[in-house]
């Protein structure tokens, strides 16, 4: 399969009154085609603003995208002009996001709002376009659609609004659905619902979806290939069932030890690992993760690892790796 | 609770509220030295200024009137009766010929009563040009200045944020705010009647020429403008932080549409609710410019009548006050309601 998207050295940034925040931090990566990737890392990590950063919805000011390439289709998504990101957005490439309580205009229809997309990329009449939405909203498993085709988001619950909310993104039949958190705000068991209909419609459509979570848990029956995620840097990528039975970056490690049980809640934050990331105003030279690692040595201090290729598909960001793969043994 | 039991219970609200106004209103007018006839103390004829107060009932007491009750008790009389003469007084007497809907005689404008001096116009004028047209056709004109003015400079400073745009609007806002508007009157009529000589302040029938509504318009919106602009620019930037922008970005809309369809009525609503009390407040507080730039209206009939002691048009032009205000915040609840889906209380829309 081709690659769909390709991601090189991207560099994203705040200029905030407390000084420069490194948000992002030369993050590299690709998607195939119809492949799914997991993006995991703790709250604050550049998830979001690295994939907000592909699609330019960054909020300019404060932020900037101060490097790197975005490679859609061989094209690079930053140097586009606006009209021609304007007709990748929604259209090729779709988001989901996380807060589906905010994320859905209050004063208009759901019939407006998922049909003008329709209108605006496929060239739709507003009656091509309502009938459309209404095939969608069953699609996500919305019942009685056309009774609630004219209804505004208020009178919907916070499932049914992510529903509405994928049924969006998914109107124009993206080659790339990037799902920021989409299950953060859902209790367990809409949650699971979601997720199934998201594997469905990925079997049916074909697309490529970039789902991130700070739940590993959530991402391990979806994705593909996982890429970690820790202060602005991707620190490993591997195939999912690699990340689950051969993780080599102490930090991934942590996240697995805690990942709950599925009798559990999901719903509390994960702390996988004693101690908080690194300030991004005032980044360290050496290794962002150092002050809570347990395999750290003097290099680490000093110098920061890249990410370097382990195994076939497999890379990590760390210097002391072989001694993680060594300390598993013995566990 | 519905919406249709809020509303009236908001509606019968009105009633306990306009009475204490009344009251207060009351005793605070009879407080003040002076009555209707006294114009100059020493010119005043006792004899006929005794004559007028009984003509017109000033001569009974103000809230209670033991005497009556104890001539009607004397006379045997039964006890409504005496009931009603206790209460022959003042206040009682006005409020029951208000609830007839009777705003008694004006005590200087002799002959004619309160609503002929309010609401009548002279030979066969149409009704606009009556005092309170007057004044209401001031205040939407300051108004819809206001809003023409303030909210698309809002909208533009919030979209063109920090900007010299942003900042030179945040400086006629200061100026608009800043300077009292009886300053900002006598600057204009100075700028425009005396060194360009364009206007004639004195003794015009704003009737007869448009243009001469242009000063007083400007003058009295100005603060609104400026508040209208500061409200929508707040509003602006709140709504384009939203996430619902970003969904909209993020959806491959263009500029136009993102501002036009999806910011500006979440920005505008909490602007438009504003518009309400904002008549109001322009109506009920038009005096002193009425009174510079001589509009006969009826910011400057109050001014006239208190210090005339017309107690009736005092009363009823206090109570018309109070009572626009009230209504206006009930029309913001009720807009509000119409703009936002989301206080449709449990109804669904169609
Ligand atoms: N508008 C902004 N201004 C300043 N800093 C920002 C802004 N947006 C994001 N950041 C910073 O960028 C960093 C990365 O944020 P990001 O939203 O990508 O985290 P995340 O991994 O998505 O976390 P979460 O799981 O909480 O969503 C954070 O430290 C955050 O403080
Ligand atoms: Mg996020």
């Amino acid at each position: 399969m081709g690659t769909l998207l390709e991601v090189k050295d991207l560099r994203t940034e705040f200029h905030t009154q407390d000084g420069v925040v490194h948000a992002v931090n030369g993050v590299t990566f690709a998607v195939d085609e119809g492949e799914t990737l997991g993006l995991v890392g703790e709250s604050g990590c550049g998830k979001s603003v690295s994939v907000l950063s592909v699609m330019r919805l960054i909020p300019q000011p404060p932020g900037k995208i101060a490097g790197g390439q975005v490679l859609f289709q061989g094209r690079d998504l930053l140097t586009v002009d606006d009209e021609e990101i304007r007709s990748v957005r929604g259209n090729k490439i779709a988001m989901v996001f996380q807060d589906p309580m905010t994320s859905l205009n209050p004063v208009l229809t759901i019939d407006t709002q998922i049909g003008e997309s329709l209108e605006l990329h496929l060239g739709m009449t507003k009656e091509q376009a309502r009938k459309r939405s209404v095939e969608l909203l069953k699609m996500v498993g919305i019942p009685e659609a056309e009774g609630r085709i004219e209804d505004y988001p208020h009178q919907f619950s916070g499932g049914m609004r992510q529903r509405v909310m994928i049924a969006m993104a998914l109107s124009c039949t993206p080659q790339l659905l990037i799902a920021d958190e989409p299950t953060t705000a859902l209790d367990v068991t809409i949650l699971a619902q979601i997720i199934d209909i998201v594997k469905r419609l990925k079997r049916e459509l074909g697309m490529a979806i970039i789902w991130i979570t700070h739940d590993l848990g959530v991402i391990a029956g979806l994705a593909d290939r996982i890429n970690v995620m820790y202060a602005g840097f991707i620190i490993e990528t591997a195939p999912v069932k690699e990340i689950f039975g051969n993780p080599l970056h102490p930090y991934t490690l942590g996240l697995l030890g805690s990942i709950p049980r599925l009798d559990e809640t999901r719903k509390e934050k994960l702390t996988p690992i004693e101690g908080l990331p690194p300030d991004l105003v005032t980044m360290p030279t050496g290794c962002p993760f150092y002050d809570r690692c347990r395999f750290r040595t003097e290099k680490c201090l000093h110098e920061n690892p890249p990410l370097e290729v382990s195994a076939v598909r497999h890379s990590v960001a760390c210097w002391n790796w072989q001694d993680v793969v060594k300390a598993r043994g013995r566990a | 609770m519905t919406r249709t039991q809020f509303i009236i219970r908001r509606v019968l609200w009105i009633i306990p509220v306009l009475f204490s106004v009344a009251l207060i209103t009351f005793i605070v007018m009879h407080a003040t030295p002076g009555g209707p006839w006294d114009v100059d103390p020493n010119k005043a004829d006792r004899r006929i200024s005794d004559q007028l107060d009984k003509t017109f009932g000033l001569n009974k007491p103000l809230f209670f009137n033991p005497e009556a009750f104890q001539q009607a008790q004397k006379e045997g009389r039964g006890v409504i009766e005496s009931g009603q003469a206790f209460i022959d007084a003042q206040f009682e007497n006005y409020i029951f010929s208000l609830l007839r809907g009777d705003l008694g005689p004006s005590y200087r404008y002799r002959g004619r009563s309160v609503s002929d001096v309010i609401f009548g116009v002279q030979d066969d004028k149409p009704a606009w040009q009556s005092k309170i047209g007057t004044t209401a056709t001031l205040g939407i004109l300051a108004l819809l200045f206001a809003l023409a003015f303030g909210i698309p400079m809002g909208i533009i400073s919030a979209l063109k944020q920090n900007t010299a745009v942003d900042y030179a609007s945040l400086f006629v806002v200061t100026i608009g705010y800043g300077i009292p508007s009886f300053v900002m009157g006598i600057l204009l009529i100075i700028v425009f009647a005396v060194w360009l000589g364009v206007i004639n302040v004195i003794e015009i029938d704003y009737w007869q020429r448009w243009q001469s509504w242009f000063l007083p318009t400007i003058v009295l919106g100005l603060p609104t403008a400026a508040f209208a602009a500061r409200l929508t620019r707040a509003s602006m930037l709140d709504v384009m932080r939203s996430d619902y922008i970003r969904t909209a970005r993020a959806k491959g809309l263009g500029e136009r549409v993102v501002v036009l369809r999806h910011m500006l009525r979440n920005a505008l609503i909490p602007v438009v609710t504003f518009a309400g009390p904002a008549l109001a407040g322009l109506v009920t507080g038009s005096f002193i410019i009425e009174n510079q730039f001589g509009v006969a209206g009826i910011g400057d009939l109050f001014v006239r009548s208190v210090s005339r002691r017309d107690y009736t048009v005092i009363m009823a032009l206090t109570l018309f006050y109070a009572l626009l205000i009230a209504l206006a915040n009930l029309a913001v609840d009720i807009i509000y309601g119409f703009l936002d889906p989301r206080i449709q209380m449990g109804k669904k829309e169609g």
